[in-house]
């Protein structure tokens, strides 16, 4: 214990005192690390809820904004609701395909290939778009070019543009984590590679490729900017998604935190409140349906 | 069932490096040939190329020809994926699919070629099972997961699933390797029932293995780093680890070497 300095050859001796003093400095720098970063978190999520569980009544859920101005009380985010969900579910049924598909071509087919390293480039090139971007892109080619109005698929094809590169991303760290063993014993069996990809491969990478999904559509689900240049603004339901303006979470809390009316703030938080819950939801939802295909052992 | 494999003048790359030369050789069927020689050779690299998965590296490609009985393996009609379902593999480290139970992992092969009915299946798990000598452990736990077996479990469990697909050839890649001596036994055991319905290759480096259970045995050689391996004599294993031709085999055997 008191033996500071340890001659060579002289057996075992306890943990120096200078060595358990730098172990627990560092354990303690952290600890602190891991309290400052749930500090955030926590802050907001109490500011959220605090702020938000006012309004958290069954009109919030029920009704829209029609004919509700900003310094009325009651009015709620229905059609918000109805324009996220439809939204982000087609946005998510055009991207994750095309996601999936290009992570399993960069991982199982390109190799080293010109046109896998051209993809896995413009993959990184559109990681780094500003939403906004995306939006005046979808404004520029759908509505503007095209001639296509103001809908809710039309936000959805902005935030798709957004999505993809994310859920590439992900997929394809998970596709490359399944050891090449898998591949080699499902190939000696005289397994084609389309049928490995699909019955060893996916099954084996499933659990990480729903999380990042789920990551990326809870990033997409936040976004506004892109939404109000495609999807528009409307104080009513519209549950078409391919015809005419279409609410949305994010925008509608945009709409309602602008507006300096109490009632109107109120209804931005709990809006926040809702958007949250959804989320955390749906990965909840996703983890439960990733665990029954997840790798076992013992 | 079991097949001859005759190969001539058999060149293996890996994109620029030359890792095998001119290799020619006879494997008799219903027998067990052993490869042996010190690690980087080419013995792992020319056992892939008796299926084809050789190839699956990308860079890698093969000249010469391999005869199964009257068919060229490489000739330009062949369908690798049909060369493997007839020359099966089992790899150095137990690799069972850790997503499949048990049952689900013998089947792979039959099930991912599209066989569906469930008493065929059924039938043929049973039977590879046994034929692996795995059937008594595992009966009552079919459904459990693959990756839950012990090492030599496992390692049977893939010698399970790949006779499952009925091959003509069977090759094994050092399958004792990350093995205890009681699994490697069982193993050996196994090897030495197979053969009556298989030819059967195997790789390895433990030499009185390859005494043990093989009836010919080759040996294989590299002239310095960078060089590539060659077959240096293949012939009955009594004779290769008594009155071997060359020096270079008596050398290694003898642990003068390598």
């Amino acid at each position: 214990m008191t033996s500071l300095t340890t001659p060579k050859g002289a057996g075992l001796s306890s943990v120096s005192t200078g060595r358990k003093i730098k172990d627990k400095l560092v354990q303690g720098f952290v600890y602190l690390a891991f309290v400052l970063a749930l500090v955030p978190l926590l802050s907001v999520l109490w500011t959220v809820v605090s702020n938000g569980v006012a309004r958290l009544d069954p009109t919030f859920f029920q009704f829209s904004m029609n004919g509700v101005s900003g310094k009325d009380p009651g009015g709620g985010a229905y059609h918000a609701i109805i324009g996220t969900l439809e939204q982000v579910l087609i946005c998510s049924v055009i991207a994750v395909p095309i996601a999936v598909l290009t992570a399993i071509y960069l991982v199982e087919y390109a190799g080293n290939g010109r046109l896998g390293k051209v993809v896995s480039f413009f993959v990184d090139v559109m990681t780094g778009i500003p939403s906004i971007v995306a939006g005046l892109f979808v404004l520029a080619l759908w509505l503007l070019t095209f001639g296509f109005e103001f809908s809710g698929f039309a936000g959805a094809l902005a935030l798709t543009i957004l999505m993809i590169p994310t859920v590439v991303r992900a997929t394809e760290e998970m596709l490359k984590l399944v050891p090449n063993d898998l591949r080699e014993a499902s190939y000696a069996l005289g397994v084609p590679r389309w049928r490995t990809v699909c019955f060893v491969i996916l099954p084996t990478a499933m659990t990480g490729i729903v999380t990042g999904i789920m990551l990326a559509v809870a990033r997409v689900m936040g976004e506004t900017a892109p939404l109000l240049l495609t999807i528009f603004f409307t104080k009513a339901i519209n549950t078409d998604p391919f015809s005419g303006p279409q609410g949305s979470l994010p925008t509608f809390i945009w709409e309602q935190a602008a507006d300096p009316n109490q009632n109107s703030i109120d209804r931005a938080w709990t809006g926040a409140l809702v958007l949250i819950a959804i989320i955390m939801l749906l990965n909840l939802a996703a983890r439960l349906v990733a665990r029954r295909s997840a790798p076992v052992s013992r | 069932m079991a097949k001859r494999i005759e190969v001539s003048g058999l060149h293996a790359y890996y994109g620029g490096v030359h890792a095998i030369e001119d290799i020619s050789m006879t494997v008799e069927p219903r027998s067990v040939t052993a490869f042996i020689g010190p690690s980087g050779c080419g013995k792992s690299t020319f056992l892939r190329t008796l299926n084809r998965m050789h190839e699956v590296i990308p860079g890698a490609r093969v000249e010469g020809k391999v005869m199964l009985d009257d068919e060229d393996l490489y000739a330009s009609s062949v369908d690798p994926v049909a060369v493997r379902r007839v020359v099966g593999m089992v790899f150095q480290r137990p690799n069972p699919f850790p997503t499949m139970s048990i049952y689900d992992n013998v089947a792979a092969g039959l099930k991912l070629n599209g066989v569906r009915r469930k008493s065929q299946l059924d039938e043929i798990v049973e039977s590879s099972l046994q034929g692996a000598n795995l059937w008594n452990e595992v009966k009552d736990r079919l459904g459990k997961p693959g990756a839950g077996l012990s090492g030599g479990q496992q390692q049977r469990l893939c010698i399970a699933r790949a006779i499952a697909v009925q091959p003509q050839v069977l090759l094994m890649d050092e399958p004792c390797s990350a093995l205890d001596p009681i699994s490697t036994l069982a193993i050996e055991d196994l090897i030495g029932k197979l053969k009556s319905q298989y030819t059967i290759v195997i790789v390895t480096h433990n030499m009185q293995q390859a005494a043990r259970v093989s009836d010919r045995t080759a040996f294989f050689n590299i002239a310095g780093t960078g060089k590539p391996g060659k077959l240096i004599e293949i012939d009955d294993t009594s004779k290769i680890f008594t009155n071997p031709e060359q020096k270079a085999t008596e050398d290694y055997i003898t642990g003068r070497f390598g």
